[in-house]
């Protein structure tokens, strides 16, 4: 009996220890962790970042190689090919350039026809093809009108594409989870595993109210006594959310912007966050400028649960750095990308 | 002679099965026969029940299952009655307090927060009724009615978080959603709103308490456990007659941090860090958005918050600048 006892607890303990372990496993990162001091000494404005998964991270952004140089045709692409309506001045020669580099980044398997049909390449038959130019006057228009975002490295189709014809990381409006309904409570849109929010329960489309509509972000009160700020603690889950999509998305701790005493003060802050306040304005405007419009464009299969076009969010361009790519420009290899080209 | 009957011990406590005293007039029956079980007597006295029901613990576990029902079905409806979400998402599911613009409407439809509303009243007289409980049955003993205060004072820190504060507040929505991760996420968004409950000085004091406790209770335990070879687990006659074990342990405080607390005075001490935790904490949380909206702006304005010096040069809200977008 009492052998039998034992043996049993033994078993039972080993059993639970088993469990403790694998949890233990799933829940941390394996070491080695490292941290960057940011901020005034002592203040924990650190960046933490483990050499293991930054080598991937790393790995999976590089940028590819330029096309070869050409020599300019001396022609217009306008003249020297039909039904173009944007890059019009740019030289024939450099224009087929583009194309090719363009080919790669965004359908490097599909090829040319991806985008035009192969018996009339001027011809706007595909969608793609209207797509791919609304898509041309984006990249245009961040690089030129979001300096204050994108800087002197600007964009390429490649910041999102990555040799996918669809960027990797879009997103649609959730319609939330299928929830009974009836009389049972309403989806409060949360309280569910939010991947957004680092699987946290915190609201798991944080993107609809913020980087498609422009609800206030700005929730902590700016003076020490109450009286002027009427924000609620659900109104703050939200903000958290979209806050915990940047740090995904860029990789970094609410320290690259912010120094977490405060939260709200622009005064403690680094100047990164004057970039990513720039930034959302800049996803708010592309979403409602770019994407949105081309809702009737899109066939339903590109479309969400909702019937809404594919949109941008940190994630869409960064795909876990800091800067997309390391902040390497691959725009100064394609110049005609960073200006207007629309224009007659 | 065996060791002390103690956890990690293999000695088990171990009388004649025994109901306990002679109830009073009015009294309930116990239920239950009581018997021995030798697992429970490994960590503690290994009879099992009697146990004592009541008027007042019986409605306290009818209301209970009440709230649990409510919490529980609400929850699994979230997930359309899928049995293996609901497992698998259950710390993620909740049972959310009415949106903010209900303020504090009590007749709201079922699927609006008229779910919460029901669940807190029933949680909170199933809370209250188990005071009761408390109360009553250590009158019953003819005991001291501490733990009842100390329970109490929990239940004051509930009262604060899910009906004062909002009440004050004008909104059922400023509560705290029932359910696992939910409320932690609302307890990190609740400093995040007023400004880093860090700098709010009950905050503080509410920590210092808890952390207090449980060193009191570890120096205690520790103590008490290290003269038990001296019969000092009989700590409560020491208080009128000190032994040895007592003495000793006194001497001990004092050499080692030239001050001791007495048999006495050492359960008190706990006691009161233990209670005032929660009491301090419940404070802290009524003063935020009431009297303060900020706490860090608070603490910059009394002079609780330095200021560090600026490593990045000037920084401006870029929404203040003129032509900036929307």
């Amino acid at each position: 009996m009492k052998k039998e006892f034992r043996l049993s607890i033994g078993l039972l303990s080993t059993v639970v220890l088993a469990l403790l372990g694998v949890a233990f496993i799933l829940s941390f990162e394996r070491p080695p962790v490292d941290t960057v001091q940011r901020g005034y000494r002592g203040l924990g404005m650190v960046q933490v970042f483990n050499p293991r998964t930054e080598a991937k991270v790393a790995a999976a952004n590089q940028v590819p190689a330029p096309e070869d140089k050409v020599d300019p045709a001396g022609q217009a692409s306008s003249a020297a090919y039909q039904n173009v309506q944007v890059l019009k001045n740019v030289d024939s020669a450099e224009f087929l350039r583009l194309m090719t580099a363009v080919t790669s980044w965004v359908a490097p398997d599909q090829g040319c026809t991806y985008c035009h049909s192969a018996d009339n390449l001027a011809s706007d038959a595909l969608y793609t093809k209207v797509v791919a130019r609304r898509m041309f006057q984006m990249v245009e228009h961040i690089n030129t009108t979001w300096k204050t975002h994108v800087g002197p490295a600007g964009v390429t189709c490649y910041t999102c594409h990555r040799g996918n014809p669809v960027p990797s990381y879009v997103w649609f409006n959730d319609p939330g989870p299928n929830h009974a309904g009836g009389f049972a409570q309403d989806y409060a849109g949360k309280n569910e595993v939010s991947v957004a929010a680092g699987l946290s329960s915190l609201p798991s489309d944080p993107f609809t109210p913020f980087l498609e509509q422009s609800n206030p972000i700005r929730v902590e009160a700016t003076q020490a006594l109450p009286g002027t700020d009427m924000s609620s603690i659900k109104q703050t889950d939200w903000t958290y959310a979209l806050m915990f999509h940047f740090s995904s998305a860029l990789g970094v701790n609410c320290t690259y912007c912010h120094n977490s005493r405060q939260f709200a003060s622009w005064e403690q802050s680094t100047p990164q966050r004057i970039t990513a306040w720039y930034g959302i304005r800049m996803v708010r405007d592309l979403n409602n400028s770019f994407m949105n419009p081309l809702k009737a464009t899109f066939p339903h299969t590109r479309l969400g649960t909702l019937g809404d076009v594919a949109k941008i969010n940190c994630q869409t361009c960064h795909q876990g750095v800091f800067k997309p790519l390391y902040g390497v420009s691959m725009l100064k290899d394609y110049p005609e990308l960073g200006s207007d080209t629309a224009a007659p | 002679m065996a060791t002390y009957q103690n956890i990690f011990t293999r000695v088990q406590v171990r009388g004649p099965l025994y109901d306990g005293v002679k109830l009073g007039r009015g009294a309930w029956r116990r239920s239950g026969t009581p018997y021995f079980n030798h697992l429970l007597g490994r960590i503690g006295d290994a009879q099992i029940g009697p146990i004592y029901l009541g008027t007042s613990g019986l409605a306290a576990l009818i209301f209970g299952f009440f709230a649990f029902e409510i919490i529980g079905l609400n929850m699994w409806a979230s997930v359309n009655w899928n049995p293996i979400q609901f497992v698998r998402q259950l710390p993620w599911l909740a049972l959310e307090p009415p949106p903010p613009g209900a303020g504090l409407n009590i007749f709201l439809p079922l699927n609006q927060g008229g779910w919460w509303l029901i669940a807190g009243f029933f949680l909170t007289c199933s809370l209250l009724l188990w005071w009761a409980r408390i109360y009553s049955r250590a009158r019953a003993l003819g005991l001291g009615t501490h733990t009842a205060w100390a329970f109490a004072a929990a239940i004051w820190l509930y009262l604060v978080l899910g009906f004062i504060r909002p009440l004050l507040m004008g909104s059922w929505g400023e509560a705290v959603p029932f359910g696992i991760f939910p409320h932690l996420d609302w307890t990190a968004a609740f400093s995040i709103r007023y400004g880093n409950l860090f700098y709010n000085p009950f905050h503080m004091l509410s920590i210092a308490f808890l952390y207090g406790a449980t060193l009191l209770f570890a120096m205690h335990g520790a103590t008490i456990l290290a003269v038990s070879r001296f019969g000092g687990e009989r700590e409560i006659e020491q208080v009128v007659d000190r032994g040895t074990a007592s003495e000793r342990a006194a001497l001990f405080w004092r050499w080692t941090m030239g001050f001791n607390a007495t048999m006495e005075s050492i359960h008190r001490w706990a006691w009161w860090f233990a209670v005032l935790c929660p009491l301090t904490g419940g404070i802290g949380i009524l003063l935020t958005g009431t009297v303060v909206d900020n706490w860090y702006l608070w603490g910059v304005k009394h002079g609780i918050a330095p200021p560090y010096p600026m490593v990045f040069g000037p920084m401006t809200d870029p929404a203040t600048l003129p032509g900036a977008p929307q």
